[in-house]
């Protein structure tokens, strides 16, 4: 029964996305440390934590696809997910600074020594460990991402409802994040770091390692969503999008499915956040502005929702632009990206990832009958 | 719960409004295991209402509705009230547009509903067999990996009709199934259904009176929220009542 699913353009896109993926994850990293530096093909270290970042939007673009794309939750807070990873990223990095402040204090971080604290509130400990950091990247977006779908699809909240309650979520995240007495850091948000699991930030290897990382969880990333959109809970989570109500009338726990749906795209947006802060070097309260929410939800429209590839691409198009622009003519970004939403919304509903879709699939599709047996 | 012995739906005493409007007025309906009951009454007679209610999308005012002599259907969710068995036919066809008729089916198919399982499903042998025997039933072998929104109208409601038969639910409500059919569909619909009756219960609303003579079966008369009239067709037409409402307009 796969068999008409297996043959859907956006599976090979996503073969392909991986593919390419996988060439950059070597690529860069060899025209970063083997090519020396007078070349013209050398990737200097902050053009490589650059394409890391728009690496990091990507997953966050391909985190919303899962949930928007497939089963039609638009999530217009799914910034606070992406940057609660970060900030679990970022505890870690601030405990690996240790006695190199510059208060020069091993138990506490700079901004509490500032704040005259003397003990680290309860909720820092643990986070010396690398493991238990990693572990808190996956458990507080995805605790936080069950505990809200939860309550939202049990009362079944859906629609412009669901999006604004996530909005709100966001924005009380960030204003809860600007108190200096939440123990973030406040205004500043955590910054300053020095290593990684011992090892340097600012040396080659370290930066080449994470843009690795990067690389690699994106590609995970893109198969664990593939692997559970091709399944048949994807085919419950599209019956979803398209038809909820009837969905249940089949028996179907539509609040369950979507909850499943909504928490591993937390997870993943969660670790995207958590590969972009050693890479950019800082979390604030910033990361939680609602502009970011909807910017991500506008590359996912852009690379064409419903396709995991598409908005992957849509989000490191968008980002390269954005650099261009903002360094070109800063004054104009915005009009730009508002013009390009909408020219995509008019002229190219299915996104980018229409454009192939209408060349390979169309005529597949036009001949219906006699599938050979499905190969499922 | 003594009136409700063996009965596989009882509906006593229920009441629906929508803003004041009543569209059940002490409605009572009981119908027994293996039967096979035709619905009939005018537009806005509140036969769709009634399975709604039956299938947990209206909660009654009052009333009691329950399955198989016990289960309180007002206390229960959609989700779980098909669990029980309870499958239905939308009036207005509704299939998943955008899958497959084959994935159409195979969403229907009876079996496990949870998360999990729906992660990890593979199509056993059995069930594949069972699709290609719907798919057989319901004459869309041809289809099968076409998106069902490229059906016409009669072609839907047959993939509903095979969808509901993959629940194999124990009570089939089913809701104008021949709309839009041709003669012939229609009969063959009216011989599918027949084929079922006795296993299973089903509730069939239908406006075609030749579909209805055609089951051959108890027919119960809707009107205004209410039963009017019941008994076989014959008896109901010859109903003045009957004949004043639906019958002789
Ligand atoms: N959700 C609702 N809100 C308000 N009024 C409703 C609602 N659902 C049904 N009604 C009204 O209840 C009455 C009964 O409707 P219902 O759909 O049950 O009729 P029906 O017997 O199925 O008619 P038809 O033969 O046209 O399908 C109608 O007057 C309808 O307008
Ligand atoms: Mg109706």
């Amino acid at each position: 029964m796969i068999a008409g699913r297996l043959l859907k353009i956006s599976d090979r896109g996503v073969l392909v996305t991986l593919a390419v993926i996988l060439i950059i994850a070597i690529l860069v990293p060899v025209l970063h440390l083997l090519v020396p530096p007078e070349s013209a093909f050398h990737i200097p270290a902050y053009a490589m934590a650059l394409i890391g970042k728009y690496l990091c939007y990507a997953m966050l673009a391909l985190s919303l696809d899962l949930i928007w794309g497939y089963c039609g939750i638009l999530s217009l807070g799914h910034g606070a997910f992406f940057a609660l990873g970060g900030y679990a990223m970022g505890m870690y990095l601030m405990r690996q600074i240790g006695s190199r402040g510059v208060y020069g204090n091993a138990e506490l971080p700079d901004f509490m020594v500032f704040l005259n604290w003397t003990e680290l509130p309860w909720y820092w400990h643990g986070f010396d460990s690398f493991a238990f950091a990693m572990f808190m990247v996956l458990f507080v977006p995805g605790v936080l991402a069950f505990l809200f779908g939860f309550f939202a699809f049990r009362s079944r909240v859906s629609g412009v409802h669901l999006s604004i309650i996530t909005q709100a979520l966001t924005f009380a995240l960030m204003l809860a994040f600007f108190r200096n007495d939440m123990g973030f850091g406040g205004n500043n948000g955590l910054t300053d770091f020095k290593d990684i699991l011992g090892f340097n930030l600012q040396a080659s290897g370290t930066r080449t390692a994470l843009f690795i990382a990067t690389c690699l969880a994106l590609g995970a990333s893109l198969l664990l969503c593939l692997a559970i959109t091709r399944s048949r809970l994807g085919v419950v989570l599209t019956a979803i999008r398209d038809a909820e109500s009837r969905t249940r009338f089949l028996g179907y726990r539509v609040e369950a499915f979507k909850l499943f749906a909504f928490t591993v795209s937390a997870c993943i947006a969660g670790v995207a956040g958590a590969l972009y802060v050693p890479q950019v070097g800082i979390i604030n309260p910033g990361e939680f502005a609602p502009a970011n929410s909807i910017e991500a939800v506008v590359w996912t429209a852009i690379g064409g929702r419903g396709t995991l590839f598409g908005p992957i691409l849509g989000a490191v198009l968008v980002n390269f632009a954005k650099s261009w622009f903002t360094s070109a003519l800063p004054e104009l970004w915005l009009f730009a990206l508002g013009g390009l939403f909408l020219a995509v919304t008019l002229f190219l509903p299915k996104g980018l990832a229409g454009l192939f879709d209408r060349k390979a699939a169309g005529g597949r599709r036009a001949v219906p009958a006699a599938q050979p047996e499905a190969a499922e | 719960m003594d009136k409700a012995a063996n009965s596989i739906l009882y509906l006593d005493d229920v009441n629906v409004s929508f803003d004041g409007f009543k569209a059940l007025k002490a409605l009572s309906l009981i119908i027994e295991p293996g039967e096979m009951r035709a619905v009939i009454g005018p537009n806005g007679a509140g036969k769709t209402t009634m399975m709604d209610v039956i299938t947990g999308k209206t909660r009654p005012d009052t009333g009691d509705v329950l399955f198989a002599e016990t289960r309180d259907l007002t206390r229960l969710d959609e989700a779980t009230i098909a669990e029980l068995g309870i499958g239905r036919k939308f009036q207005k066809p509704s299939v998943f547009e955008k899958l497959t008729v084959g994935e159409n089916l195979a969403l229907a198919l009876a079996g496990n509903r949870g998360v999990r399982d729906a992660l990890f499903w593979r199509m056993s042998t059995r069930e594949k067999a069972r699709l290609d025997e719907l798919l057989e039933i319901v004459r869309l072998g041809a289809q099968k990996d076409m998106l069902a929104a490229r059906l016409s109208h009669g072609q839907k409601q047959w993939l509903e009709i095979g969808m509901l038969l993959a629940q194999e639910p124990k009570l089939l409500l089913v809701d104008e199934p021949v709309a839009g059919m041709t003669d012939a569909e229609t009969e063959t619909t009216a011989s599918l259904l027949k084929s079922i009756a006795g296993e299973r219960s089903i509730v069939v609303v239908e406006h075609d009176m030749n579909f209805v003579r055609e089951l051959d079966v108890k027919v119960t008369v809707l009107h205004e929220g209410t039963v009017l009239a019941e008994g076989s067709l014959d008896h109901v037409s010859a109903d003045n009542r009957v004949i004043e409402v639906y019958l002789g307009r």
